[in-house]
């Protein structure tokens, strides 16, 4: 067996990655209108969440919801180093990414509130946000059951480009985790597939230390070196710092352009953390407020907000306007998925085959197929 | 055997099931309890709450996210004599773990000529919660029932949690034990007396002359409302609790049939295939000359389970879907 001070002493760092080990670009560090896009991106994240909190208190929302907030830099600058047709699967707090890939936050919210206007429909919930025009192939409810899924989209957009088109497999896939994921076999599974077949996907462990209650080191063995998860099968592991937007672009854009030409997965560890509890009924009583304080004085968009007018003279006038923009448009979004109709009865039945052959109870249709549409 | 109460002790069903744990636990150092936050989270649903402090963490035990990986290792240790209970946060989890527990928990006596039995009890919440969506609402007792070499209860309030959970840690079998989140805050009469409740037979949860109506845990519920609008109508319904799917205690609901001459069974799983499905087949195997009408049943549509709230309403054996069937099936009495 290694011992730990090996495998911490020999732990690639990302910089040296893009040194030598096997030259990984450095990415260009995004001029002040993208970096302006973002943090846009990332209050309209947080100020979804603050409204989803309000409308689940208000039983508007109904189920499991999990709030993003604290994460927001890891969808928003994980997603912006990839192209928009590529891939992105994840778990149940899909919330971030579904806005930061594009979803209109009105689609999201209607989702939310089980209605005909979300983006499923109301069939799915908040743990299960589908955009197929946006590439997004859903959050998934069972833990560790997107990475096979992952795998399977880069398994697709390769098949596609090289047996179908004859053409270099071009996509890459991002296929997000949490820690608790880290200890479901079919991830390992995953990934000796992914290895084996050269996938071009990313394996996205988002760090936030906890699953549920259980923090990572109570969870995971070799929690300290995670790298050793994906060097068993092959795969290369990078950390990435998951609050801080603009070197976790660097970061992933390098490594997403490596997988992308050598059509090949990574696992990457974005380092991070989730502020509010669980779900939404989470007292937080396995970790102390002291340790939230420290987090959260680390905030991604308060660094942000730094840089702009630090390195840019971006003035604090122009960031609130920002921010206003961002709360009417949540507020006209939760409007919008109030007047968004009940999802009809007749719903109930459709979608389960692609063609309409319905539940039948004995030998007659369920009146429910004849109530327009079906 | 039923206790005679001394005093009325009230107490919620979730604390029922923990003192059934406790009891055995304390009596038998091969029992263990092990899932995901069942120590010092005090469990997800606060079932086994305080268990870690009493038991200590080699006996209370906090596993990852890793469903078939602890129900494997619990089914193992079961091969060598200890007494597991698995914990799933939900049963829908189970289904990760589907290998080990229909694989091998089942069939280990059978497939050693009966060298190694498997004393183990898996149990969790089972069903749609509220607005859970389609990957979280399973109800697994059709699917999982058709297997061979496990016992499967479903308790329906606090006395029979605690009772048939005892019964469940006692017995040298696997049994799978079908909990419902919904009624984990219901409360119920549990004497302190010791008592346990064996396996098979039905309770009559409502007397009645007209039709029978059949079922287990949750929906339950939804048939003595049913029961109760229907006793409006002048329709007395027979309501009957099976208590546990395998076995199955078919003689006490075939002599309420015999007498009643009409039966619904009321299944919240899926109807192919189905426990509603096996017991319509048995009672009409069993009364064919009694029935005034064939069985109906009242399953959760053939549909994943829906989020919205309206459409998940609509899906799900409720009350108004029970008085229907019980409608159809007596009108021509
Ligand atoms: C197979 C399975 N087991 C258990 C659960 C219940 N559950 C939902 S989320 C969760 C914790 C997951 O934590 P992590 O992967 O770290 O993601 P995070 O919540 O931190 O985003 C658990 C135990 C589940 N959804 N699926
Ligand atoms: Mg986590």
């Amino acid at each position: 067996m290694m011992s730990t001070e090996f495998l911490i002493q020999t732990r690639e760092n990302i910089d040296e990655m893009k040194d030598n080990a096997f030259q990984l670009t450095q990415a260009e560090a995004p001029g002040k209108e993208v970096l302006l896009g973002w943090l846009r991106q990332m209050l309209l994240i947080r100020e979804f969440e603050v409204r989803t909190m309000q409308a689940y208190q208000n039983r508007l929302i109904g189920g499991f919801c999990h709030i993003y907030i604290g994460q927001e830099a890891v969808a928003v600058g994980s997603i912006a180093a990839v192209n928009p047709d590529d891939p992105i699967v994840l778990a149940y707090r899909d919330h971030g990414h579904a806005l930061a890939r594009g979803m209109d936050p009105k689609y999201c919210m209607a989702e939310m509130f089980g209605r005909i206007g979300g983006c499923a429909k109301g069939k799915g919930g908040s743990m299960h946000m589908f955009d197929a025009e946006h590439y997004l192939y859903g959050g998934h409810g069972i833990v560790g059951a997107q990475t096979p899924l992952g795998a399977g989209l880069a398994f697709a957009t390769k098949y596609e480009d090289e047996v179908i088109k004859g053409g270099k497999s071009s996509h890459v896939t991002l296929c997000y985790l949490g820690d608790g994921a880290l200890n479901q076999g079919c991830f390992y599974e995953a990934m000796n597939l992914a290895s084996l077949q050269d996938l071009p996907v990313i394996f996205v462990l988002e760090n936030n230390r906890y699953s549920m209650g259980t923090s990572i080191e109570r969870g995971t063995s070799m929690a300290h070196d995670l790298r050793v998860k994906s060097e068993a099968h092959g795969i290369h592991h990078a950390i990435v710092d998951g609050k801080n937007v603009i070197d976790l672009y660097k970061d992933f854009k390098s490594i997403a352009d490596w997988c992308r030409e050598e059509s090949r997965p990574f696992f990457v560890e974005a380092e991070t953390y989730r502020y509010k509890g669980h779900s939404m009924s989470d007292p937080r009583k396995y970790r102390t407020k002291d340790e939230e304080l420290v987090e959260e004085s680390n905030d991604s968009i308060a660094s942000l907000k730094n840089y702009l007018s630090e390195e840019y003279d971006v003035a604090s006038d122009a960031l609130k306007q920002i921010a206003q923009q961002v709360k009417a448009q949540v507020k006209q979004a939760v409007e919008w998925a109030n007047n968004s109709p009940e999802t009809p009865m007749n719903e109930l039945y459709k979608d389960v085959f692609t063609d309409h052959w319905g539940p039948y109870a004995g030998t007659s249709k369920p009146e429910m197929l004849d109530e327009g549409g079906a | 055997m039923m206790a005679v109460a001394t005093a009325e002790r009230v107490i919620e069903f979730r604390d029922a099931l923990n003192e059934a744990m406790s009891e055995e636990m304390r009596k038998d150092n091969r029992v263990y309890l092990l899932g995901e936050e069942v120590a010092e989270y005090n469990g997800a649903y606060k079932v086994s709450k305080g268990m870690l402090d009493e038991f200590g963490a080699r006996r209370v035990i906090d596993t990852p996210i890793s469903e078939s990986g602890f129900a494997g290792m619990a089914i193992g240790s079961a091969m060598r004599g200890l007494r597991p209970i698995v914990e799933f946060m939900s049963w829908s989890f189970s289904l990760v773990a589907a290998d080990p527990i229909l694989n091998n928990a089942p069939k280990m006596l059978y497939m050693s000529g009966g060298q190694f039995g498997c004393p183990i009890v898996f149990r969790g919440n089972d069903g749609a919660g509220g607005q859970l969506a389609s990957t979280h609402s399973w109800c697994v007792e059709s699917m999982y029932a058709n297997v061979p070499g496990l016992k499967m209860a479903i308790p329906y309030d606090a006395y029979d949690a605690k009772g048939l959970l005892k019964t469940a840690i006692q017995d040298d079998n696997p049994v799978f034990f079908l909990e419902s989140e919904r009624l984990l805050s219901t409360t119920g009469h549990v004497p302190v007396e010791e008592y346990t409740i064996p396996f098979g037979q039905a309770l009559t949860r409502r007397s009645g002359t007209d039709c029978t109506i059949i079922s287990f845990g949750r929906p339950l519920h939804f048939c003595l409302e049913a029961a109760d609008e229907l006793a409006k109508e002048g329709i007395e319904c027979e309501v009957i609790d099976g208590r546990t799917i395998r076995p199955l205690d078919i003689d006490s609901m075939v002599a309420s049939v015999k007498k009643t001459n009409a039966c619904v069974v009321v299944d919240q799983s899926w109807s192919f295939a189905s426990v509603g499905s096996e017991i319509a087949s048995q009672i009409h195997a069993c009364c064919f000359d009694d029935l005034d009408n064939h069985v109906f049943r009242v399953h959760s549509d053939d549909v994943p389970t829906p989020y919205a709230h309206n459409l998940e309403q609509a899906y799900l054996p409720n009350s108004r879907k029970i008085c229907e069937a019980v409608r159809q099936a007596t009108y021509n009495a």
